[in-house]
């Protein structure tokens, strides 16, 4: 009896503690959140839209930094996507068997954890250095290539998924590979490799560290992509750590943005795999 | 045939004098959510008897078997009303002790389940939940469930090696090991055989008439030849209610309804 | 016609197969291009300090003298105290999200918990610094110096100035930011085990307790070692979320969990830019060189660690 008694203790211990672990966690998460949003809708105003990074001291916006994020992230995507979906497309239909798709899966999964800033690193030393000068290409270089593994992975994961029934029904109609697999398993796998390069683009859209000694950043306007260009999640970097409070002021309304920004994506993301997939 | 229905009807006259019910349930309703799975049950268990539930997929049988051991409980839609008694003890009391519930009543499940351990350390399991035994002590405990389920005689020298790596047949007898070691008074077994072999199940069966001299035992099975061999007592049951139940020999050979009948000799499901 | 059909059927097939072949091929060359890439990079100052690099304290750059102890102590020290807070809580979590919670309560749960996952680490950074860092000095610090900071042994690493940010500060931080991962990674992998095989357990008598303990985590150990170790991999790795709050100090003044410090990612980010010398800048790629080594070490061995367990499973179908 003494030993069922001190069971159920243990079991109410541990139950308790699970849920204290969850107030614990959810207490710090929504902690952050709330001051994100409240601090971060404080700051924002119209003018962060229109208006130019600012010196320390004066008025201004987050224009170019909005602007430069959306650019380098829309060709990071650009260039990553087709690279990671065609990579993916061998590993699950090619070689899914042979030493080359092993061995680039394996590859894969360590470029997936490798720490961004090494990527940043890498970009510089291959690419900014030869140039001589910090430009937005490079840092659309650098996301690109955080991009690749997360669009390879997803890809040759929905891949597997397609049963092989449905590629054996195409092949006997007589279908080359090729178009086997654009035509039909690639299809079939849309909303899954869609929401993979939705989640890459929301990870690359508050990166920061590969974007340091790559894009740089630039307090003026500009497009052109061999300049060093501004991004969000740098400016915010280098509004945050000054002392200046407007500039802080303007950390926050941009941190706000970007998380907003994940959030959307994600969500997006979610819904439309949770679509195709019912 | 005929030779196996005499020698049963007559084990069966000689235990009638002696039929103590163990486990009754007494307009028992059972619900998921708002569907009314189970519908006034009233059904009597004896004790040191084989019960079989059978009838078409869907009618319930399962859904009965794991009220007894209030396996529901861990799905919060689910609730359960009326009169389940346990040796007069009523089971869906809310102060029952779910888990000195569960130790009296065993429970066997349609694919063998070995946990995550040596074939040792899953006999002992249960055991260790309920008494403090020593290590002596655990070792015949060990020994003597594993002869019980007959087992003891292929394992007993592989005895740490993890539980998942025997046989099918022989991980459902691990199973029923572990449930048995525990010493409770009714044994579950909800398919047992379904994902075995002819031989493994060949086994089964020969070990539950063995069983049955110290445990009463509740069976839910589809297949009714199996019913017809090992069962006592058979409970028919339709869309969520009980049909017939009654002495297996009855309900096989003269069944009191037509519907029992229909099912018997296969005109549906 | 037919023929011809058939013929651009087959350079169609050869030109797909080739141009997938190619990716692929390039993918595995990059990562021989970032650790090449790296490794040239670093050779100034490979050839100066040797390996001796690893462990020399002294970090000075107008005497040119460079050595990662700081940094490495730095990004190890912060990174085991991420996961020290992190993994229990996140088990917490996840037992409470398979076993415990409520189901109108669970999917929307698990789905905060799995967006919190995506948020960028420069909000984490940003938030330590500006909102929990001062709290953490004036509060919690003081609060451990009181108790942990009297033990014995282990009192020292919790003494000294209560200033906020230091290694304590950024290791905080670190868990904050891997307990959604870790917790998601660890729900998805209870939820594998078969339902049957926790009824089994609950239908001996066990508690829900010893089901999650003594069932459910030998038989997802797997993929729970491996959460953990992507979340390590996470933590060393992590550059926002540390540097502004790790106090970006290039010294050890003692042992104290308290004292600023630094990590390999944080003085990437902090010293490469405005890196003048030649052999500054090799010894900050030599830093990343490590930290890629480290990382790809935590993953090499969650994988084969991964690989032996599934082998000692023995012939599980």
């Amino acid at each position: 009896m003494d030993l069922v008694r001190r069971r159920k203790l243990v079991n109410a211990f541990a139950l308790s503690m699970s849920m204290l672990a969850v107030a614990f966690g959810l207490f710090w998460l929504f902690w952050i959140l709330v001051d994100v949003f409240q601090l971060g809708i404080g700051a924002v105003r119209l003018s962060l839209f229109t208006q130019m990074t600012p010196p320390p001291g004066s008025e201004g916006g987050l224009l170019n930094a909005i602007v430069g994020s959306l650019l380098q992230v829309g060709l990071a995507t650009a260039i990553g996507t087709p690279f990671g979906v065609l990579a993916g497309v061998y590993l699950a239909e090619y070689g899914r068997y042979g030493w080359l798709g092993r061995s680039t899966l394996f590859i894969n999964d360590i470029l997936l954890s490798a720490p961004s800033i090494v990527i940043g690193l890498f970009v510089y030393a291959v690419y900014v250095e030869r140039v001589g000068h910090f430009s937005a290409l490079a840092g659309v270089f650098a996301l690109a290539l955080i991009v690749v593994p997360v669009v390879i992975r997803t890809t040759e994961n929905m891949l597997v998924l397609v049963p092989d029934s449905l590629r054996e029904a195409v092949y006997a109609l007589g279908t080359p590979k090729w178009k086997v697999i654009t035509k039909v398993t690639l299809r079939a796998s849309r909303a899954g490799i869609v929401t993979g390069v939705l989640l890459a683009v929301a990870r690359i859209s508050g990166e920061t560290a590969p974007l340091l000694f790559t894009a740089l950043s630039n307090q003026f306007w500009t497009l052109d992509l061999d300049k060093p260009m501004a991004t969000l999640p740098v400016t915010i970097f280098k509004f945050a750590m000054s002392p200046f409070a407007d500039w802080q002021r303007m950390a926050w309304a941009g941190v706000f943005l970007i998380t907003l920004g994940v959030l959307g994506l994600n969500i997006a993301a979610r819904i439309l795999f949770r679509q195709k997939h019912r | 045939m005929n030779a196996i229905a005499a020698e049963t009807a007559m084990m069966n006259e000689s235990s009638v004098a002696a039929l103590v019910t163990q486990i009754s349930f007494r307009d028992f309703n059972f619900y998921y959510g708002k569907y009314h799975a189970l519908k006034n049950i009233n059904l009597d268990i004896y004790r040191g008897q084989v019960t079989a539930f059978i009838g078409p997929s869907g009618c319930g049988k399962s859904t009965l078997l794991r009220t007894m051991n209030r396996m529901y409980d861990l799905y919060p839609d689910q609730r359960a009303s009326g009169g389940l008694l346990l040796e007069g003890m009523d089971v869906l009391d809310k102060s029952v002790d779910i888990n000195r519930l569960r130790a009296r009543i065993g429970m066997v499940f349609q694919k063998p389940t070995p946990f995550p351990m040596s074939i040792y350390e899953n006999i002992a399991f249960g055991v260790k939940l309920q008494e403090r035994l020593s290590r002596a002590q655990m070792d015949d405990r060990v020994e003597w469930a594993l002869k019980k389920a007959a087992l003891w005689d292929e394992v007993s020298g592989i005895l740490n090696q993890s539980g998942m790596s025997l046989s099918g047949g022989q991980q459902q007898r691990l199973c029923i090991a572990r449930g048995i070691a525990v010493k409770p008074e009714v044994l579950l077994l909800d398919e047992p055989t379904s994902a075995l072999d002819p031989i493994s199940t060949m086994r089964i069966e020969e070990l539950i008439a063995e069983l049955k001299e110290d445990f009463t035992i509740v069976i839910v099975t589809h297949n009714m030849q199996q019913a017809a061999r090992i069962s006592d007592y058979t409970a028919y049951m339709y869309l969520g209610e009980l049909v017939e139940f009654g002495v297996t020999d009855q309900i096989f050979i003269k069944p009191g309804k037509k519907q029992t009948e229909d099912y018997i000799t296969g005109r549906f499901g | 016609m037919a023929d011809s059909a058939k013929r651009s059927f087959a350079a169609g097939d050869w030109v797909f197969r080739n141009l997938t072949r190619l990716f692929a091929l390039l993918t595995l060359l990059l990562l021989a291009a970032i650790l090449v890439s790296l490794l040239y990079g670093a050779l100034p100052s490979l050839a100066k300090f040797g390996l001796a690099f690893l462990w020399r304290a002294e970090w000075n750059p107008p005497m040119e003298e460079f050595g990662g102890q700081v940094h490495i102590y730095g990004t190890l020290v912060t990174s085991l105290i991420a996961l020290i807070i992190a993994v229990p809580v996140s088990f917490g979590i996840a037992l409470f999200l398979t076993e415990l919670s409520p189901p109108w309560l669970r999917r929307p749960l698990g789905v905060a918990i799995e967006l919190l996952a995506g948020i960028p680490s420069i909000v984490y950074g940003m938030w330590g610094l500006l909102v929990f860092a001062p709290l953490f000095g004036q509060f919690i610090q003081p609060l451990l110096g009181a108790t942990l900071g009297q033990l014995p042994l282990l009192g020292r690493l919790f003494q000294g100035p209560p200033m906020g940010i230091g290694l304590l500060c950024a290791g905080v931080i670190l868990s904050i930011m891997i307990i959604p991962f870790i917790a998601s990674v660890m729900r998805d992998v209870f939820e594998v085990t078969p339902g049957i095989l926790k009824e089994s357990a609950y239908a001996v008598g066990a508690t829900t307790w010893e089901v999650v303990w003594r069932i459910v985590l030998p038989y997802t150990r797997v993929g729970v070692i491996g959460g953990i170790m992507l979340g390590l991999g996470r933590a060393l790795g992590e550059t926002m979320a540390v540097t502004f709050v790790i106090g970006n100090s290039d010294q050890l003044s003692d042992a104290s969990l308290f004292s600023p410090g630094n990590s390999i990612a944080s003085a990437l980010a902090n010293e490469f830019t405005e890196a003048v010398s030649p052999m500054h800048t090799a010894s900050l790629i030599e830093l990343g060189l490590v930290l890629f080594v480290i990382t790809f070490i935590v993953l090499v061995i969650s994988k084969l660690l991964l690989l032996r367990l599934a082998k000692g499973e023995g012939q599980r179908t």
